[in-house]
């Protein structure tokens, strides 16, 4: 018996990190009332230790924690497994529904008057459901195992959108339900084929036993397919723009920050894992291509947002793809296969630093659309004055996310760019650094509107807000610092140091992208700048700004288009279909 | 033709349909119909997956049944959930349509 059949020491801890959710998910459920909230807070503390757990158990040696369910080894008995990827998602995981919690402490408490909420309720167990099944999908070690955990996640996070009963986010989550349950048939067309030809789901097995031939890739194309369409890639994110317009933002922060990374991590898991060496060139290209048109659809689309929380909904679609591009990166020419390495660490930190900052993102726009009773732009001016916090919790998780040394973007930046040089893929380099600019240019047209000194802001902000503007302001904090932390324990990157170098280079580094942004976001804006100094210049830029206008209305169309229900169906039938024929193309 | 092929045709036909009416038909009933149907096919799929494993001397592959179970189960929740959202969302506007999109309209006059 190979020595990955055994349950290793600490392998406890796996089953404990899902098993301690859920528990509190179903006591929430029996106690009722406010002891719901009780109870979830009472758990983070509990699930966060788990985690910090896993974590350090993981550290340096670069192993993996492996539990077998009752002791049956597989093919007949389902495994737990974490690597160090995983024990840093579960940590980022934890940290983030603590922050979310604390923020929703104010939005989602049982008034005093009655003795149960449906809204509160409702919310504060979902929240333990989302927390739960995303440890499964982060710990479970064969397909069928995720493919419930997905399916949970997706069932905890629907109603989240719909928290408040409207019919039109009864709507979107109606869509978002109906457009995931399709992905998730073709994630199980595509394990159930596996299982035909090879008589296992668990992940180490099938690495073992896949040969190049035909059903694996078949397989494989379908089940990619289907977790893009959960994970809201372009040209699959039909639901995601609408269930943020509606949804409380606590609740888009579990979205975008969280339920989106899940089936994100399963992708990296399938390809890395489980089939590294049917992965050729094209098909990842196809995958990071996919990733690239998300970024500058994504982020065109945001800056010609009318409200923040859809810009910052827009900036979630354009960082989705951002997180698709370490896949060619990671493809290994003198192998012929994926290869963890620079690539892998540079995804898992892309996407630590975006759960943070996101989340903290959308804490800060709900505690200005709660002072201010909208969150439309131009509405915003002097907001800077008015909500300090908010907005400097808002600008610190946007400069996280352009990539400001020392945040994990940052750091996430440097690994893709030199896996890039490595494998001698410039294009990629042209995206990422673009990926930045677009970036910034979003996050800085709001700061322009906040920041821009109007007439006194009618903005209120109540005791209990406080709060979560806080903790909106602690997550972004953690986002910005993450390039400070030793990752060498986890990330083992080729290059001998993960380290970060704090010199004039690296934030001139980090500056141009903003530079290049505020021209951009000049340029392709739809609302212009609030001050008269930028009204004069964009009204000076004449032709060529009415040239960005077009275009930026052109992509929105296309986005428009895309997302009807018939377009965004077949889109996804032929990314399945792209997706096979580069697959078989490469062998 | 053995039987397990024959049973596999049925299921590819089954998801060809299923697809078919996920995409085409407007009404979101139909369309979680039609996701059921998909569904009955992949289902349909493991259990010739399972007499297929038979084939090495077994009564059948237990597994893949265990499988099927859970998955029937996963996609009746599901469709329960999609069934309380659509009565909801019709006691709230009294319709039941996707076609309306919540956000922002393209077309609205550029400053």
């Amino acid at each position: 018996m190979p020595a990955q059949d055994l349950t290793t020491p600490g392998g406890l801890l796996l089953v404990l990190a899902v098993l301690v959710p859920f528990a509190g998910m179903l006591a929430g459920l029996a106690l009722g009332g406010r002891n719901a909230q009780r109870v979830a807070l009472a758990t983070m503390p509990a699930g966060l230790g788990i985690a910090v757990a896993i974590a350090g158990a993981l550290s340096g040696a670069g192993g993996e924690l492996v539990y077998l369910l009752g002791n049956w080894a597989p093919p007949l008995g389902v495994a737990l497994r974490a690597d160090a990827a995983s024990a840093l998602m579960l940590v980022a995981v934890a940290v983030v529904i603590s922050g979310i919690a604390v923020y929703a402490c104010g939005d989602f408490s049982t008034p005093r008057s009655a003795r149960e909420a449906r809204a509160p309720l409702t919310f504060w167990i979902l929240l333990l459901a989302v927390w739960g099944s995303l440890n499964l999908v982060l710990v479970g070690g064969d397909l069928f195992t995720l493919y419930v955990a997905l399916e949970l996640l997706t069932f905890a996070a629907v109603p989240l959108v719909c928290l408040d009963g409207r019919g039109e986010t009864l709507q979107s989550a109606l869509r978002y339900l109906l457009f995931a349950l399709l992905g998730s048939m073709f994630y199980l067309l595509g394990a159930v084929l596996l299982y035909g030809s090879y008589g296992t789901l668990d992940i180490a097995l099938l690495a073992a036993r896949l040969r190049p031939e035909a059903v694996p890739f078949a397989a494989a194309a379908l089940m990619t397919a289907g977790l893009l369409a959960k994970t809201a890639l372009f040209p699959l994110h039909i639901w995601l723009p609408p269930a943020h317009a509606g949804a409380p933002a606590a609740a888009s922060a579990v979205l975008s920050a969280l339920v989106i990374k899940g089936s994100w991590f399963l992708v990296v898991r399938l390809w890395l894992k489980a089939m590294p060496s049917l992965a050729g060139l094209a098909s990842m290209q196809v995958l990071a291509g996919l990733g690239a048109a998300a970024i500058v659809l994504g982020s065109i689309v945001a800056l010609r947002q009318e409200r923040l929380k859809l810009l910052i909904a827009f900036s979630t679609l354009a960082q989705i793809g951002y997180l698709f591009l370490m896949f060619p990166l990671a493809f290994d020419p003198a192998s012929a296969q994926l290869a963890a390495g620079n690539a892998l660490a540079g995804g898992i930190m892309q996407a630590v630093s975006h759960a943070t900052a996101k989340a903290a993102m959308f804490m800060a726009a709900g505690s200005i659309y709660a002072a201010l009773g909208h969150d439309r732009l131009e509405g915003l001016t002097g907001i800077g004055r008015a909500m300090p916090v908010s907005m400097l919790a808002f600008a610190l998780s946007g400069l996280a996310l352009v990539g400001l040394p020392p945040s994990g973007a940052y750091l996430a930046k440097e690994l893709l760019l030199e896996a890039a040089a490595q494998s001698a893929q410039w294009w990629w380099t042209i995206v990422i650094q673009a990926g930045g600019m677009l970036t910034a240019s979003y996050v800085l047209l709001v700061l322009a509107h906040a920041f821009t000194l109007g007439e006194r802001s009618t903005a209120r902000v109540s005791r209990a807000a406080r709060i979560g503007e806080m903790a909106a302001l602690t997550l972004a904090a953690c986002s910005l610092l993450l390039g400070l932390l030793p990752w060498d324990a986890w990330l083992p990157p080729a290059r001998p140091a993960l380290s970060l170098p704090l010199s004039l280079e690296a934030l001139s580094k980090g500056l141009w992208p903003l530079v290049a942004g505020a021209l951009l976001a000049i340029w392709l804006g739809r609302w212009g700048h609030p001050a008269p100094f930028g009204k004069a210049i964009v009204a000076r830029l004449g032709a060529a700004r009415r040239a960005g206008l077009a275009v930026g209305k052109l992509i929105e169309r296309i986005d428009c288009r895309l997302r009807q229900w018939p377009a965004a169906s077949v889109s996804l039938l032929v990314v399945a279909m792209l997706l096979g024929a580069a697959v078989m193309v490469a062998r | 033709m053995t039987a397990p092929t024959i049973f596999g045709i049925c299921a590819a036909l089954l998801v060809g349909i299923g697809l078919f009416g996920v995409i085409i038909s407007p009404h979101p009933l139909r369309k979680l119909l039609a996701f059921n149907l998909i569904g009955s096919g992949v289902f349909m799929l493991l259990g010739a997956v399972a007499r297929r494993g038979a084939a090495a001397g077994m009564g059948g592959d237990p597994v893949p049944q265990a499988l099927l179970i859970t998955g029937i189960v996963v996609a009746f929740s599901a469709t329960a959930l999609a069934v309380a959202l659509l009565l909801r969302l019709f006691n709230e506007t009294g319709s039941v349509t996707l076609a309306a999109d919540a956000r922002a309209h393209p077309d609205a006059g550029d400053t």
